[in-house]
């Protein structure tokens, strides 16, 4: 037996053989629901980290890896979706709602922290949290409900795009805040960074082309494999300028188009979903159980407030686009379901260790509006359609 | 020609929709994978979509058929028989022409070449169908249809100087 050889092997793959079917059977229960997976996942780390159920002992080490690289895969589909052409068209058109969505629903993060007397980048890291709605939850639910053609999902979408670049700047400034040190250092560093990505940006978007037909392969494996390892090389590069991992696989994706970038998401995807799953239990896992029920209220409280925040801003951006009442609200509903990204800026949080209670917090946040966000924009439609009918009751006839 | 909106959705695809005289409202939605979506939008709220049929680029394509696409070619097929041997060009005369200031009936072009003149254009403005009594003048372009070898004399005539 090869297996025997190395101490805890049977351990490692009882453990995790056990952890992936408690995962799989929380997704069943998701989509028995329809509720997205994120939160189940989120859950099922919890219960086996700090202080859960069980506590995991040599699946831990190999989960926290395949955490890294559950980001790095996130972030690579999520730029694979896009093409140059269309996050530019997206910034010229809708800006102003990009905007708004900025100031809306960053400020209460940050001014939360900031009034819980935070260190003010923990703020900041909290003002990414509550700013950022999931492109992934938000896709799926525009899909099952049938609205990806209503004339409100562009609006939806651009916001979309423009939170993601947004993210591509954001990421490297935090990472530099975080390292700390003097400030002329880190206006240095974060300089560096920011333009780093600025022009690889520029260069994903010009010689995109180029870059696909070399990566591209017809076989399968060659592709998975120059794919996977382009995009963990960048990641890595990315990392060491302090332009954050993640980054850099969001600008491999976006690099890619044509052929290779529709081969690759079909040979990435159950990848992502692997590893992806994997990235939410593991920040699950980081948190104590008995820390989350302390930060209910005040999740609770900032999850009422944001998605107050994202409804007006959906609203006042299909209404700018000439939608009308009923599409704004399918608009605002939609943008309210915050996920993968929050968690992904939480995990920055977590793993520096700035600021012990935004752990705990940012989980009880994302695990109520992943749940109710999905909820909430399926009851749009029949929301608006009891309002038209008391609206047209009390017209005189 | 109906005016046909297009947006782009970032990470899905391409949206086509125009509204048709009846009011209703059609979309389509291309997605960057090659499937297609026919929208039909509800009546009611029109920034909804009401129906949605989810089909194959294959069928699509059939679908494109029925709705008059084979007939188009069938068209063009037969336009492009009528004209087979007939030749349209834009011939300019030049200064110096010796058919500048002459008549159409005194150019005698189509007994010369079997060529027509069926429009003039003068200082961008088509005179279309011109009589035999239209004068020529210099810097006019004219449509001609004949056979490609009459037309390549015509152009030579319309070149040779009054000399």
């Amino acid at each position: 037996m090869i297996l025997a050889a190395i101490p805890g092997a049977a351990t490692l793959l009882m453990e995790l053989g056990a952890i992936l079917l408690a995962l799989a059977f929380l997704g069943r229960v998701a989509a028995r629901f329809g509720i997205p997976s994120i939160p189940l996942y989120l859950i099922a780390g919890l219960a086996v980290g700090n202080g859960g159920v069980v506590e995991l002992v040599t699946a831990r080490q190999f989960i926290e890896t395949g955490a890294q690289i559950g980001v790095i895969l996130l972030l690579l589909l999520l730029g694979l979706e896009y093409t140059g052409d269309e996050l530019t068209a997206a910034l010229k058109n809708h800006a102003p709602a990009g905007a708004v969505d900025l100031v809306l629903n960053f400020t209460p993060g940050l001014v939360l922290g900031l009034i819980l007397g935070w260190d003010p980048r923990a703020a900041l890291l909290l003002g990414g949290i509550t700013y950022i709605s999931s492109s992934g939850i938000i896709a799926r639910v525009l899909a099952d409900l049938g609205n990806t053609g209503n004339r409100e999902t562009p609006v939806v979408l651009a916001i979309l795009v423009t939170e993601d670049l947004v993210m591509a700047l954001y990421l490297p400034l935090m990472a530099g805040l975080l390292i700390g040190g003097e400030a002329l250092n880190i206006g240095v560093e974060i300089g560096i960074a920011i333009s780093a990505v600025i022009v690889a940006l520029g260069l994903a978007i010009k010689f995109g082309n180029k870059i696909s037909a070399i990566v591209f392969n017809q076989s399968d494996e060659n592709l998975l494999l120059s794919l996977l390892g382009l995009a963990l090389l960048v990641a890595g590069v990315a990392e060491q300028l302090q332009a954050s991992a993640a980054v850099g696989a969001f600008l491999v994706g976006i690099a890619l188009n044509g052929p290779a970038e529709h081969a690759a998401r079909n040979v990435l995807a159950p990848l992502r979903d692997l590893f992806a799953a994997m990235f939410f239990a593991f920040f699950g896992l980081q948190i104590d159980p008995s820390d989350l029920p302390p930060a209910l209220g005040l999740a609770l409280a900032l999850a009422l407030i944001t998605a107050a925040t994202k409804l007006a801003t959906g609203w006042w951006s299909a209404r700018d686009a000439g939608i009308e009442w009923r599409g704004r609200l399918r608009a605002g509903t939609t943008l309210i379901a915050r996920g993968e990204f929050s968690i992904v800026i939480a995990g920055i949080a977590v793993a520096d260790g700035i600021e012990e209670d935004l752990g705990p917090l940012a989980a009880a946040y994302v695990l109520i509006l992943a749940t109710s966000g999905p909820l909430l924009a399926r009851a749009a439609d029949p929301i608006g359609r009891r309002i038209h009918e008391r609206r047209s009751a009390s017209l005189p006839a | 020609m109906t005016d046909i909106n297009e947006t782009k959705l970032p990470g899905v695809g391409v949206l086509h929709d125009f509204e048709c005289q009846s009011g209703d409202r059609i979309g389509v939605i291309s997605h960057h994978a090659g499937r297609r979506e026919v929208l039909i939008y509800d009546p009611h709220d029109p920034d909804r979509v009401g129906e949605c049929a989810t089909m194959t680029a294959d069928e699509a394509r059939s679908l494109a058929d029925l709705l008059g696409g084979t007939s188009v070619t069938a068209r063009l097929d037969v336009l492009r028989h009528e004209i087979a041997g007939l030749s349209i060009d834009w011939l300019r005369i030049p200064a110096g022409s010796k058919y500048a200031g002459k008549t159409i009936a005194d150019t005698a072009l189509r007994t010369r070449t079997g060529v027509s003149i069926v429009a003039i254009i003068r200082n961008d403005q088509p005179i279309p169908a011109p009589g035999p009594d239209e004068e020529l003048q210099v810097d006019d372009t004219t449509v001609v249809v004949g056979t490609a070898e009459g037309i390549d004399s015509a152009a030579r005539l319309f070149a040779g100087s009054t000399s």
